[in-house]
């Protein structure tokens, strides 16, 4: 990793938390509202990954989707602005948090049905495959959805038609308010691949680099004719499922363990560890994300609400 | 009396009747530890312990499933669907499966069934999760479709529900858990399934409704009091097999009607009782049978302006009722 990577990463990450913070601050304020899902804890696993796709490979991941789009390339006051429900949001305020998307920038959206977007990227893996593309369809999923019918039949269908895609799981250790192993017969999700006889592996998603490392290498594999994979990341989200989750599943104790690890920490060592980068760098790229984040909720806040015929838009397009 | 609200009512009527019934237990994501997404079943994994309140793994169409197969076996399950957004995965099983059992059986098998689902917008939930699907399951035969919107009802009903040897699609208006109050008797009773209510006698249009819109419809009904409108609003409260005889005795004494839903107008449940009114009541209408829906656009949207433009409320059935009652 050379050394703007290294800062473009270490930004990335910053900002998603950052954004989050905001997000759950003006949540509190009575400004977002419906349903709020923080990845704050999880950063690594967005970050590493989508830093190793190529512009052909399309992302897709489910509704906890803030720093997948971040990642993707999606403007944080845009992001905000949705949360918002405002014009300028990614969605123009008809999707909100959960629904971000933006194909120009190949990131096909988080969806809020949990598991049903997997046949979907299986579906976007075999427009590849048709067409003789070298893409590689991302699709990011948790350890629950694991566990629907959508999940099993994608993974076997990608397999016995030999897609390229990727399938991520990021294993946060809960679903919603169930823990792993007591919702899933395996505790390591990598092993329900076993079952379609696909190529498997695990890594720690608290780490940026293993993240990236792995990724690089799997999606050149899948670009080269392996056929599917499933990557298993290991992670942990800080925060409650939702805004509002009174986390009567899990102890204190059990969080602050995995804040001892936490990923921007880890990432942040690593680049000074490494001559990547000094202290001064780091802090003008936090201040930096300070600055970019001030002038999101500036615009977010700003913004005008959609118009009333917005309702009736995009039911169907010309025949 | 003691006043409660909606989801207090309900979380009652099941700790009343697991307590009643050993055959009865609860599975759904989330009904154990966490004592329900919108705490329906709060307190009550450690009052009854892990065999009766069973966190389910997320596998809607398998929460349907085994709910059937152990229906069938003899015990009374109640299912918790999150949301009813995500009851579409379990279609199959609720349609071919649940629908069907004692048709083709002659009888022999019973599907004594309760599948909860939170419905219906105006929480800012978005497109997934603010739908109402009562229309698709009052469409089947061998189910039967409960609607509640008071929490006196929403406890008597819930204990029919689970005490009927038949499979029933129990839809909860969650804008209303918390913001629906009313008195709730203490000790045992029921609320049969079947008849429709008479919320608020009138004469001069019938105002029917269900969940959420009922409420809605009652504070139109009131408003409309004071400009000499004399409404009355019938509660449907069991949507399928549905009251024919208490919409019909309404419609003959008022002669005016207009239901209201919040789901999107087109084969909404709302056309169904449309037909009956003009099949069954046609001389006795002096106007023409009215519905007032959520438009047909495919999902509820996010943005508050546009979620508003979306839900109906007081103000447009006042509007819709005043127009029906001045023709
Ligand atoms: C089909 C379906 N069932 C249930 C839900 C409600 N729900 C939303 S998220 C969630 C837990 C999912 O856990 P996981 O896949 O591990 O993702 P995480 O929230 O941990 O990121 C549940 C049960 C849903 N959205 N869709
Ligand atoms: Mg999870």
């Amino acid at each position: 990793m050379d050394k703007q990577t290294g800062l473009k990463l270490y930004h990335e990450m910053v900002l998603i938390r950052r954004t989050e913070e905001k997000a759950a601050e003006l949540y509190q304020q009575g400004k977002i509202g419906g349903f709020l899902h923080l990845y704050i804890g999880q950063e690594a696993v967005s970050t590493g990954l989508i830093s190793a796709r190529l512009p052909q490979d399309r992302v897709i991941t489910a509704y906890r989707d803030h720093g997948v789009a971040i990642n993707c390339g999606l403007p944080a006051k845009e992001i905000l602005a949705e949360m918002l429900g405002k014009v300028t949001g990614v969605s123009r305020g008809k999707g909100g948090s959960m629904h971000l998307a933006d194909v120009s920038k190949n990131f096909w959206g988080g969806h809020a049905i949990v598991g049903a977007h997997l046949p979907l990227a299986a579906g976007l893996a075999l427009g590849d495959l048709y067409q003789k593309q070298d893409g590689v369809t991302i699709c990011m999923f948790g350890d629950g959805a694991t566990n629907i019918g959508y999940f099993h039949e994608a993974l076997n269908l990608s397999k016995v038609w030999n897609l390229p895609v990727l399938w991520v799981c990021e294993n946060n250790q809960y679903g919603m308010g169930t823990a792993v192993d007591r919702a899933s017969a395996v505790s390591q999700i990598r092993q329900k691949a076993e079952g379609y006889g696909m190529t498997n592996s695990r890594v720690d998603g608290m780490n940026l680099v293993a993240v990236r490392e792995a990724a690089q290498k799997i999606l050149s594999e899948i670009r080269n004719g392996s056929g599917p994979q499933l990557l298993e990341i290991t992670t942990y989200r800080y925060r409650g499922h939702s805004m509002g989750d009174p986390e009567r599943y899990r102890k204190p104790e059990e969080i602050h363990l995995w804040q001892e690890q936490d990923p921007i920490g880890i990432f942040r060592r690593h680049l000074l560890d490494n001559g990547l980068a000094v202290e001064a760098e780091l802090n003008a790229e936090d201040d930096a994300v300070e600055e970019e984040i001030r002038e999101a909720v500036i615009f977010a806040e700003s913004s005008p609400e959609p118009q009333a015929e917005e309702l009736f838009r995009d039911i169907y397009v010309e025949a | 009396m003691p006043e409660m609200t909606l989801i207090e009512a309900i979380r009652q009527a099941q700790d009343e009747e697991l307590a009643r019934d050993p055959n009865v237990f609860i599975t759904g994501e989330d009904v154990g530890v966490r004592g329900g997404v919108f705490r329906a079943t709060m307190g009550l994994y450690d009052k009854y312990g892990p065999n009766r309140l069973i966190d389910s793994p997320l596998a809607e169409d398998s929460i349907v499933g085994v709910g059937i197969g152990a229906a069938l076996y003899g015990m009374r399950p109640i299912l918790e669907i999150q949301f009813a957004d995500f009851i579409h995965p379990a279609l199959n099983q609720i349609i071919s499966e649940a629908a069907k059992m004692c048709y083709r059986s002659n009888g022999e098998w019973t599907v004594p069934l309760v599948i909860r689902a939170p419905y219906g917008g105006g929480i800012g939930g978005g497109l997934y999760h603010s739908q109402s699907v009562e229309a698709l399951f009052a469409h089947v035969p061998g189910l039967k479709v409960v609607i509640p919107s008071t929490p006196y009802d929403a406890k008597g009903l819930l204990k029919a529900a689970v005490r009927d040897p038949n499979p029933i699609i129990f839809l909860e208006p969650k804008k209303g858990y918390r913001l629906i109050k009313g008195e709730v008797p203490e000790g045992e009773y029921v609320v049969p399934i079947g008849p429709a209510r008479i919320s608020r006698p009138g004469r001069d249009l019938s105002l029917f409704a269900y969940g959420m819109m009922h409420h809605y419809a009652l504070q139109a009904a009131q408003k409309l009091e004071s400009e000499g409108i004399d409404v009355e609003v019938v509660d449907l409260r069991t949507l399928y097999p549905v009251d024919k005889e208490t919409i019909l005795n309404s419609v003959r004494k008022t002669s005016r009607a207009l239901i209201v839903h919040e789901d999107n107008l087109t084969g909404g449940y709302g056309a169904e009782i449309a037909a009956i009114i003009a099949d069954e009541a046609f001389t006795d209408l002096d106007a023409p049978v009215r519905r007032l829906a959520g438009p047909d656009v495919p999902a509820v949207p996010f943005s508050h302006p546009m979620q508003d433009w979306f839900m109906v409320n007081p103000e447009k059935i006042a509007a819709a009722a005043r127009k029906l009652a001045q023709w």
